[in-house]
């Protein structure tokens, strides 16, 4: 650990930003729902998943070695190279957090880290079967699961408490979401920060700090949750306004079956290993919830927009980490010039945020009608 | 190209019916709350409705313990 040299440590700091916009990214994902049932406080949600996350950071590292063994030669990527992936994973992450869209900020690492290694070390030094049958396979079928799931789930919870008081069994869901919610929190730390620890592991592994195959050090556990956990303290409003408010209107038994299924399917297929995006079980579940409740009450449109998004996200990052390896590996200035533009691209993105601000005041006043329309770009331009 | 379908189908099937039977039974706890508030046995100690919603949120906390276990590696070396 004595000899880290500028570069690498400029890789680990930005893998910390990226870590960052993970946080803020995929809070909606534990809190959305429970934030517009009003089952937590927004800032009292964000800070419980915060504090879950940085514990969860700690509970296990099982996926951090998936990562940095398998998808990517780790013996050809150098930290330039990896460099260039995380940039183009937060200007991507930045982006979609700007338009309000839950894309997922681990298709958006992978992605980043895929171009810029194609480009950076060949098309050979990417492992093309393990991004189907662990990246590309599960963000297909996980949402589907999920959402079958909640779709059950919610339209039995309706039928057996349909005659009952409401008060009584509102109250009593959303003190279940609350546990529902955390839940997920934690599983989400154990997931997400483990993949910046898998980042920062490769780093130091192709710069020899660490023998190939090592687990992550202690110090990089600890950054890795820390950054993840102020990230979700910081809470990505927009994003939680768009999972909680416009997907699909939520009542508590709704959120409470959609958590419930979320949390079912990250525990179950975590033990395989598999890097799940929460951002496409959660969606899965919320529009699943809206489906089991009654069949019109998800706005569709929304729902293309995020899974264009989806769809976009993995290549995205891919062609903005492409290019920045392409510039990156030329040397220190290569390096200096994207950290650069890097920079000025997240300014600016926080620039447009400041036009139309979401916060935790105004994230639920957003209710609109069913079956209304209103472009995500509305509240930006 | 290996693909596992066997866990896939795994993680669909024990996905989907712990959280179908998570909220059925979370929701016949509730119900039975409900009903020992405002149900037509009122007045009485509701003492049955009452044991039926412990029960309902014991098996819930067990399921939610089962899955802290299942997070933490820790605890099943």
């Amino acid at each position: 650990m004595a000899h880290l040299s500028l570069l690498v440590l400029v890789v680990i700091i930005t893998a910390l930003a990226f870590d960052f916009t993970n946080g803020f990214h995929d809070t909606a994902n534990a809190m959305a729902t429970s934030i517009a049932t009003g089952a937590l406080r927004p800032k009292v949600a964000v800070l419980i998943s915060g504090v879950l996350n940085l514990v969860g950071a700690f509970l296990s590292t099982k996926v951090a070695q998936t990562i940095s063994s398998g998808i990517v030669n780790d013996r050809l990527a150098t930290p330039a190279i990896i460099f260039a992936g995380l940039v183009g994973a937060i200007l991507w992450n930045l982006a979609t957090w700007l338009l309000g869209l839950p894309s997922s900020s681990s298709h958006a690492l992978f992605g980043g880290l895929i171009g810029a290694v194609w480009v950076g070390a060949g098309v050979n030094a990417v492992h093309f079967e393990q991004v189907i049958s662990k990246i590309l396979l599960p963000a297909v079928a996980s949402p589907v699961i999920a959402g079958i799931a909640a779709m059950l789930a919610t339209y039995l919870a309706y039928r057996i408490s349909w005659r009952a008081a409401q008060g009584p069994v509102t109250s009593g869901f959303r003190h279940g979401q609350t546990i529902s919610a955390s839940l997920v929190s934690l599983a989400h730390g154990t997931n997400d920060a483990q993949k910046t620890m898998g980042v920062i592991t490769l780093t130091l592994i192709s710069t020899g700090a660490l023998a190939a195959g090592s687990a992550p050090p202690f110090w990089v556990i600890a950054a890795a949750g820390l950054a993840i956990g102020l990230g979700t303290y910081a809470g990505g409003w927009r994003i939680i306004r768009t999972m909680g408010n416009r997907l699909t209107d939520i009542a508590a038994p709704q959120g409470f079956a959609a958590e419930a299924s979320s949390t079912a399917v990250i525990l179950s297929s975590a033990n395989l290993g598999f890097a799940l995006s929460t951002t496409h079980v959660v969606a899965g579940s919320v529009l699943g919830s809206g489906l089991g409740r009654r069949l019109a009450q998800v706005r569709w449109s929304v729902a293309g927009q995020m899974a264009l998004a989806w769809l976009l996200t993995l290549p995205a990052a891919a062609a903005v980490g492409a290019v920045a390896a392409a510039v990156a590996v030329r040397g220190t200035l290569g390096v200096v010039v994207i950290g650069l533009v890097a920079l000025a691209g997240a300014v600016a993105v926080y620039a447009l945020s400041r036009r139309a601000p979401v916060t935790a005041q105004n994230v639920n006043d957003d209710l609109l009608p069913v079956g209304a329309r209103r472009p995500l770009l509305g509240a930006v331009t | 190209m290996h693909i596992d379908w066997n866990a896939l189908g795994e993680v669909a099937v024990v996905s989907i019916g712990v959280a179908v039977g998570v909220v059925v039974i979370f929701t016949l706890g509730v119900l039975a709350l409900s009903h020992r508030e405002t149900g037509p046995d009122r007045g009485g100690n509701g003492s049955i409705a009452l044991t039926g919603a412990l029960l309902c949120f014991a098996a819930c906390t067990a399921i939610v313990l089962y899955g802290i276990y299942l997070i933490v590696p820790a605890l099943h070396p």
